[in-house]
Parts: C-alpha cells; sequence; structure tokens
C-alpha cells in the first residue's frame, strides 16, 4: 500500500541501476541567477545540448537589487550572473522569467503560482528550498551544480529512493499560530537532522485546513529538518489553487490531470518509515533563539538553560549559539531588542503572508530605531498587494516597500543586516552570518515579525 | 572528478553538530566567482578576524592541522544550503575526506561529484580517533578496503555506496554513465507524454 512520495517516485523510474538507485525522470528543472547560466554553459562546454528545454524554467532572484526602482546594474556582480544565464537560456530555448517582467520572482514563489509545478510531478532545482514545492503534491528537491548540469544534459537524475516520514499535525489551532509557527515546532521536537535521508510527508487535520500557501511554507522548512522532500498531499484546495494558472493543464486536459491526482494521496495503511504526530493544542508562536533552525522556543517563554541540553556537546553548541546571538541561557525571548525586521523569502513572502503582516500594524508606526523591509515574493504577488493596498500601509507604518527577490534571506545581492545586529526575519535560516556577516537572526512568522518591528522589540503578535 | 584511493593526514576535530554549508563558504564568496580558489575562503568567518588577519584559534589555522586531508566532525555536516562551493572550498584548502556521524543529504551528494569521501562513523569512534589526532598521530582513510586506520592502528570499517564507491575510484561522472541509457530515456518520455501529456 504505497505512500504518495513512493507512488509519484515509481512513475518516474526510467530504469533501476541497481543497488538501490534509480534513473529518475525530471519533469520541471528550475533555474536561477547564481548557478542556472553556469550549468547551462557547462552542458554546451560538454558538447550537449539540454535535453528538454520546454521542462525547464528560469528566474534571476539570488544576487538582484531588492531597493525600490532597482534593474540588473544595481548590483553589478549579479548582474554577470544575470547576462551568463540570459545569454544560456536564449541560446539552449530555456523560458527565461527576466527581471522586470511580470513572471520574475523567487523561484519557489514563482513555480505554483504559475502553475509549473503540478501535483504528481518530479522538480529539481539548484536550491535546497525547493521542497516548498511539495506544497502542491510534488516530488521537488534541491540539487547541487554538479547534479544540476546532469539534470539539463539528460533530463534524469540518478538518485537513491529515500526513507518516508509522515508528520501528522492534528486539531485545531490557536488564533495567532500560522504554518512557520507550526513548521518551527516540528524541527524543535524533532530537530535539524530528523529528516537526513527522509522525505517528508504532512498530513492530519491542521494541514488538510491550510491553504496552499500555508503548505508551501509548511514544506519549505522541510530541509531544515534535513529532509530534501517535503510533501502535502493534493485535494480541493490544491486544485481551485491551480486552476486557472498560465501553466495549469486547461480543458480536457485538465480533467484527466484532476482524475489522475485523485489518485495520488498515500493510502489509508500505507507504512511509513517513521510516522509521528503532533497536536496542535501544543503550538503557540515560535521564534529561534539561536543558529540552528531547531534551537526555537514559544514566543512568549525563554532561551533554555545550559543544563536543559541533551549532553555536554549540546551544551557547548548552546553556549556557542547563545554567545553568537548576544542572548544569556534562561532570558525572556519577549522583549528583546530588535534592529531589523525582513519580511520576506520563499518561506513568508506571499499575498497571505503580507496581509498577515499588515494586519498587525494597526496604523502604527515602525519603533524609531527599527529598520523594517517588505520583500514581496514576486512580481504578481507585488502587484495583488498594490492592488489591496498593502504597500501605502506598510509605508505608512515606515517599513521599506522593495523589489522582488530572495535579498535578506541570503544577502547574496549586496544586500545584508550590520555586524551586532538582531535581526526577526521570515525567512527559513538563523545561521551564522546569513543575512550578513556577525548579523543575528531570529526566524518567525510574518505577524511575529510585523509587531516585533512596532515594538522594537521582540513580540507576542497575540499581546 | 578528482579519483580518490586513499588519505593519510593528522585528523582535524572540528566536533560541533550541525555546521552549515554557510559556515563552510559564505555566499558572498560564490557571486560570480568560478570553482577555482575558494580555499582561501573555506570557513571565512571562523578563519579570519573581522580585520581580515587569521584568527589563531581556530583550528585549522593551528599546527599540525593546517591544509590536512581529513576532518572530523560532528552530526549533520554540510547542512543546509545546496551550495556546491562548500565542496569545492573544502577541497581547495586540501580536504579530501570528512569522517561525521551523518552529513546533509545535499552536501553529502554533491562529495561524490567531486571527489570528496564522506565517511560516516558512529561519533563515539569520531571521538576515539580525535583523542588520538596529533603531529605523530596520523590517520588513513583507505576507499579500497573501506577503513579508517585510527593513529592507534585499530582499523574500522565503513560502508559506503558501492555505486559511488566505484565512481570516486575511477573519478567516472554521472552524465555518461547516464547516457548510456538514452534508448531507455526516450522510451520512457513517450510512454509518460502518453500516459501523463500534462506533465
Amino acid at each position: 500500500m504505497p505512500t504518495m512520495f513512493d507512488r509519484i517516485w515509481d512513475r518516474h523510474v526510467v530504469t533501476t541501476l541497481g543497488d538501490g538507485w534509480d534513473l529518475l525522470w525530471l519533469d520541471r528543472i528550475l533555474l536561477h541567477d547564481l548557478s542556472g547560466g553556469r550549468a547551462l554553459r557547462e552542458v554546451a562546454e560538454r558538447g550537449l545540448r539540454v535535453a528538454e528545454p520546454s521542462r525547464v524554467f528560469a528566474t534571476p532572484d539570488h544576487a538582484v537589487s531588492s531597493a525600490p526602482g532597482r534593474t540588473a546594474a544595481t548590483f553589478p556582480r549579479g548582474a554577470q550572473l544575470l547576462d551568463s544565464l540570459r545569454r544560456n537560456c536564449a541560446e539552449q530555448g530555456v523560458r527565461l522569467f527576466d527581471l522586470g517582467t511580470r513572471e520574475n520572482g523567487i523561484v519557489h514563489v514563482v513555480a505554483p503560482e504559475q502553475g509549473i509545478v503540478l501535483p504528481g510531478a518530479t522538480l529539481a532545482c539548484g536550491d535546497s528550498h525547493t521542497c516548498t514545492n511539495g506544497g502542491v503534491g510534488a516530488v521537488a528537491f534541491g540539487i547541487g551544480s554538479s547534479e544540476l548540469t546532469q539534470a539539463l544534459a539528460t533530463n534524469c537524475l540518478p538518485q537513491r529512493r529515500p526513507g518516508t516520514f509522515r508528520i501528522r499535525f492534528e486539531g485545531t489551532r490557536a488564533p495567532g499560530v500560522t504554518a512557520k509557527d507550526i513548521i518551527l515546532h516540528a524541527i524543535g521536537r524533532f530537530g535539524a537532522a530528523a529528516g537526513t535521508g527522509m522525505a517528508l510527508e504532512y498530513a492530519g487535520s491542521a494541514v488538510r485546513a491550510m491553504s496552499v500557501e500555508e503548505r508551501l511554507t509548511l514544506c519549505n522548512l522541510s530541509i531544515e529538518m534535513g529532509a530534501r522532500v517535503g510533501m502535502v498531499a493534493p485535494d480541493d484546495t490544491t486544485f481551485q489553487y491551480l486552476a486557472g494558472r498560465s501553466f495549469s493543464p486547461k480543458g480536457a486536459l485538465w480533467d484527466r490531470a484532476l482524475a489522475d491526482w485523485r489518485g495520488l494521496p498515500s493510502d489509508p495503511d500505507a507504512r511509513f518509515t517513521r510516522d509521528e504526530t503532533i497536536s496542535m493544542a501544543d503550538v503557540a508562536p515560535q521564534i529561534t533563539w539561536g543558529t540552528s533552525p531547531e534551537q526555537v522556543a514559544p514566543i512568549n517563554g525563554s532561551v533554555p538553560t545550559l543544563e536543559q541540553a541533551r549532553s555536554p556537546a549540546e551544551s557547548e553548541a548552546w553556549r556557542a549559539a547563545l554567545d553568537y546571538m548576544g542572548l544569556e541561557p534562561g532570558q525572556k525571548l519577549a522583549g528583546t531588542k530588535v534592529d531589523w525586521v525582513f519580511i520576506g523569502s520563499c518561506t513568508n513572502s506571499r499575498i497571505e503572508d503580507l496581509r498577515a503582516a499588515a494586519a498587525v500594524l494597526g496604523g502604527r508606526k515602525r519603533a524609531e530605531h527599527v529598520t523594517a523591509w517588505v520583500v514581496p515574493g514576486s512580481e504578481a504577488v507585488k502587484a495583488q498587494a498594490e492592488a489591496e493596498g498593502l504597500h501605502r500601509l506598510f509605508l505608512d507604518a515606515g517599513f521599506e516597500w522593495r523589489e522582488p527577490g530572495c535579498a535578506l534571506c541570503v544577502a547574496a545581492n549586496g544586500e545584508s543586516v550590520p555586524p551586532g545586529a538582531r535581526s526577526v526575519s521570515t525567512s527559513n535560516r538563523n545561521f551564522v552570518g546569513r543575512q550578513g556577516t556577525g548579523s543575528r537572526t531570529h526566524l518567525a512568522s510574518p505577524a511575529t515579525a510585523a509587531r516585533s518591528a512596532l515594538e522594537g522589540a521582540i513580540t507576542d503578535p497575540r499581546a | 572528478m578528482t579519483p580518490f584511493s586513499s588519505v593519510t593526514g593528522p585528523a582535524a576535530p572540528l566536533l560541533a553538530a550541525n555546521v552549515d554549508t554557510d559556515v563552510i563558504i559564505p555566499i558572498q564568496a560564490l557571486v560570480g566567482t568560478g570553482k577555482d580558489g575558494l580555499g582561501g575562503q573555506a570557513f571565512a568567518r571562523l578563519r579570519y578576524r573581522a580585520d581580515g588577519t587569521e584568527n589563531p584559534d581556530f583550528l585549522l589555522n593551528q599546527q599540525p592541522w593546517r591544509g590536512t586531508p581529513i576532518l572530523l566532525a560532528g552530526e549533520n555536516f554540510g547542512c543546509g544550503s545546496s551550495r556546491e562551493g562548500a565542496v569545492w572550498a573544502l577541497m581547495g584548502m586540501g580536504v579530501r575526506c570528512v569522517i561525521a556521524p551523518s552529513f546533509g543529504d545535499i552536501f553529502h551528494a554533491n562529495c561524490f561529484q567531486n571527489g570528496l569521501l564522506p565517511v560516516r562513523l558512529p561519533m563515539e569512534a569520531i571521538r576515539r580517533i580525535a583523542a588520538l589526532s596529533g603531529a605523530n598521530g596520523l590517520t588513513t582513510v583507505d576507499l579500497e578496503r573501506r577503513v579508517v586506520i585510527a593513529p592507534d592502528g585499530e582499523a574500522i570499517p565503513f560502508e559506503v555506496d558501492s555505486r559511488k564507491r566505484e565512481a570516486l575510484l575511477e573519478g567516472l561522472d554521472d552524465i555518461a554513465l547516464t547516457l548510456r541509457h538514452a534508448e531507455s530515456i526516450a522510451a520512457f518520455r513517450d510512454r509518460a507524454q502518453t500516459e501523463r501529456p500534462w506533465q
């Protein structure tokens, strides 16, 4: 009785290679500016062509400025990467959503939004947050540069089938608890390596009740639990979301696809390598306090004391993390002074995220000492937000309303949080130096980030 | 890909858990830079002080660990970003083998693409090797025999995927191997197009 993951995997096996390896067919390959141009060039340098150019989609996002009115030239080193992407896409016949066009944006925001990723599909991209795309019921995974070159040249990848790990989120969420809080809680409970060698499936009543955008957020952080793949079974919510999108099937083809997609979910008696359940009654809004996403606590809670560590090694890791973060063991998280707020990234930059952040503003202004940025995930999100007047609410509150891209999530575009500054960020990684050398990142939901900008300190959005 | 058969050196104990690829190579070093020349940027945030000078407290700046081909690491080494630059940077500073209890999945795959051998051993074995390592305490990692020889001569066997092992020993690349299946790929493509034309 197969799981959804195994069902989709089995369909894509071109041939078995022995020792547990399969040659896996890829329905979609996504490219971005940081590695896309080089991978395409390497295919050409080997005297090969992109095997299936119509299955490949490219969008610059990592190394583009997010400054209002930006062009490619605003960040010159990124402009070279974009030039290479443009040239190589043109040579290989690959579709490019260029800077400033209405399909442009963060690759994992664009793919679901344009209907490029579909239920039952396999998708690979040279970016670890490719798992985001599993929110519509696809097997989507991140790969390195060498594998990307192979994928482009052959439209296949030799892969070893991972195990399966289901997490059921059961019950009704308390008000103020978002998908981001739920997945951070799960990472805190199971650890940053719990999903290594696994494909995650998120299930249960709380997931069924989520919008597709919330499911994308949930799946986005799968890699922070160690899993390359995170998925949610497609259902009517998914189908309504995908219907009519640019690259979604239309007409009779849509009807055929729908009939197929309804058969994708895991069988009721499917067996998973690991199976866990989390009750929504246990989940409050979360915020990270350390330098790994597993170092997380309820926002009304405290940093742990070193005695609470499960081993001397963990105690040492916590001490190092707290030194870096400028926090004391046992201190309350709420009330900690904040310098920067970043609302954006492939985790939390979709229209519902921006609505949630705008909803807590209440006509107030950011604290004077806080720099607050809102970076919409795509041109489409930006246009929608502006049509709803959200940009006006952010601007009136003293937030910067910027151009789409990865921006301060990865700080590869010349923008960064200054050394020593404390940032509440809706992104996915609180690693040492991730938002800039010496930056101190607390991961949280859009509502928590926006509220913390108003108060100038870490604040429970429900307070 | 650089073939790998065996390496010997003082195994440097960098035992913290969850060493992510952002720490191994900052993204700024990868914007517009090629594969080569990244060795100087490996572990940049730990290796250098704010003024750009070497941080003498960082293990890999100290003798006998400087330039060692073998790293001992903690759980989940190479977690996080898919950047293959993490592997290029490690190799650029001379590392050919990382021994850890577990690895980030994408980093693990990237290692094999370039000729860096990731070896999984239990943490207690890693701590044992670490305690014996030094200028006169050398470790050998032998892929041919699938064994780590600790400084005291203890032979610790390790498991490695046989497909990956052969590719590493011979320096073979996956593209050429995959292209051997061109007929199967074409047949699959046609079948998939008929069965699921929307995909």
